[in-house]
């Protein structure tokens, strides 16, 4: 395995680039492993890595049914930050953002973490009283946060229309100075090239049929390529975890949506940071090509659709057409949508799902790519000790009994 | 944009409904003595399937809630079943 490196690149330049290997192995199937986990997005591969990485469990396969990062991971925004309002929110989603942090050092690929920071706007007075609440609430949590009013936020992003005559009127904002985006096919790549050099077996195109199941407990799973046992079992598989429920006999409090995001051609740096207007449902950034990378809430229709439609389209769009007029004849490339797994109270699932040996990371709805590092560490630890870390115990299945949710749809300002 | 058959109106613009829920949950007897388990999955446990489905619509122009048998893949609407009792 080659280390990327700056003098790599230098020579490599000079030899046309002849000389990369390929980033991680082709495998076929074996017949066992230790730990399968299903589904190679980010969550599915950065289990597999702190797995080998963490608890020296190296004997894993990852089953993917497409391509790796082919779904949610390849099609969302790339924004990542830890600006919630709960403490065992900001405990989990810090402890992704200070992950990514390191990552590009720790995988030895360049995952172009840039920490542009994230302004969130506020449009009234008691909208402002909400966001000082909020910016106190996220330093009490460790978590950093700046308190904006208009002209800072004006000083910040100049391409937002601040003019007081607009239907909802900037008056301030929460800026979290750590937040910002990242390259997520390099995510992806980063954790799959950096598993494979462990010795984890990454197999694509396989898609999961089934779940073993002896004496009510998994213990492996049926692939469009044969039956492949294991001793634990790990399902990231998102927006079609109740699918994966459904093969073992069990219900998730999971509904599949499809979420949208559009990119534009690429324009001259426009914006500096990642702004998010909530009365306009509309968040946008810039790429480092130049497109601004835009998104809004769900749909209004449970689906399983991976596209895009008209009705979500428009009220994204016009959304942005209000918040920075300048950009409204700009010209979209593409348009997509992912589906996700949203649960009643907008938090993830993490741990047993009630079927021994069949563990669960999901629910992370609308805001996956950002927990990729800490969803994977955290259920890696759960697989490989059996028991929770202490981050993850609060975002067990089991909330959904007791009636301790950790209910961020109504606390946390975003978007969804 | 879509259309989305009503029973009391026909054939509507899709931002005009709303989904409420998955068709054919039934609450549990709350006269006797419910788990906790039992109640977590009335409350929160979704078959989401995906494929055929039947769901709980309203109109909101009109107010009609209906089931709406569609799928969740291709979006295809197969048909809309009105919930009124038809007076005699």
């Amino acid at each position: 395995m080659t280390r990327y490196s700056g003098w790599r690149l230098f020579r490599e330049g000079l030899r046309g680039h002849k000389g990369w290997p390929q980033a991680w192995r082709t495998h076929k199937l074996k017949p066992a492993y230790d730990v399968v986990i299903i589904g190679g997005g980010g969550h599915g591969l950065a289990t597999a890595y702190y797995l080998a990485k963490n608890h020296g469990i190296t004997n894993v396969a990852v089953i993917e049914k497409g391509w790796l990062g082919g779904g949610n991971t390849g099609r969302n925004t790339t924004v990542i930050r830890s600006n919630y309002f709960y403490p065992e929110s900001a405990d989990l989603y810090d402890m992704s953002v200070r992950l990514y942090e390191g990552l590009s050092k720790d995988l030895n690929y360049n995952i172009m973490f840039s920490q542009r920071g994230m302004i969130v706007t506020a449009h009234s007075e008691p909208e402002m009283e909400m966001a000082a609440r909020q910016v106190n609430a996220m330093r009490l949590n460790g978590v950093d946060a700046e308190f904006l009013d208009a002209d800072q936020v004006k000083r910040a992003e100049p391409a937002l229309n601040t003019r007081h005559d607009m239907r909802y009127p900037i008056h301030g904002g929460v800026l979290q100075p750590r937040a910002g985006t990242g390259r997520h096919d390099a995510v992806a790549w980063g954790f799959a090239r950096a598993a494979d050099r462990l010795g984890v077996d990454i197999i694509q195109n396989c898609e999961v049929t089934g779940i073993l199941t002896e004496a009510g407990r998994c213990v492996g799973v049926v692939t469009s390529q044969g039956e492949v046992r294991a001793g634990v079992v790990g399902a990231t598989a998102a927006g079609h975890s109740s699918t994966i429920a459904k093969m073992a006999g069990f219900e998730l409090p999971i509904e599949s949506y499809a979420l949208q995001a559009f990119v534009s051609e690429p324009l001259k740096p426009v914006l500096n940071t990642v702004v998010l207007c909530p009365p306009f449902g509309t968040y946008v950034s810039q790429s480092d090509k130049g497109g601004l990378v835009i998104g809004g809430g769900l749909d209004r229709v449970p689906s399983y659709g991976q596209r895009g439609n008209l009705p979500m389209q428009e009220a994204v769009l016009s959304g942005l057409a209000e918040m920075m007029p300048a950009l409204a004849k700009v010209k979209l490339l593409r348009h997509w949508a992912g589906i996700v797994d949203v649960t009643p109270d907008s938090s993830p699932i993490i741990g047993p799902s009630g079927v021994d040996g069949l563990y669960v990371n999901c629910g992370w709805g609308t805001g996956g790519f950002k927990a990729i590092p800490v969803g994977g560490y955290l259920l890696a630890h759960v697989m490989a000790t059996g028991g929770h870390h202490d981050v993850s115990r609060p975002f067990d299945l089991s909330r959904f009994i007791t009636g301790r949710l950790v209910d961020e749809s109504a606390a946390s300002g975003i978007a969804h | 944009m879509q259309l989305f058959p009503c029973p009391f109106c026909g054939l509507r613009d899709e931002r005009e409904f709303l989904f409420l829920a998955e068709a054919g949950k039934v609450r549990p007897d709350t006269t006797q003595n419910i788990s906790d388990e039992d109640w977590a999955r009335y409350l929160h446990a979704i078959r989401n399937d995906k494929g055929a489905v039947r769901e709980v619509w309203m109109h909101l122009t009109c107010g009609e809630v209906f089931v709406l048998e569609r799928d969740s893949v291709t979006m295809e609407v197969v048909r809309a079943i009105p919930l009124r009792k038809e007076v005699a």
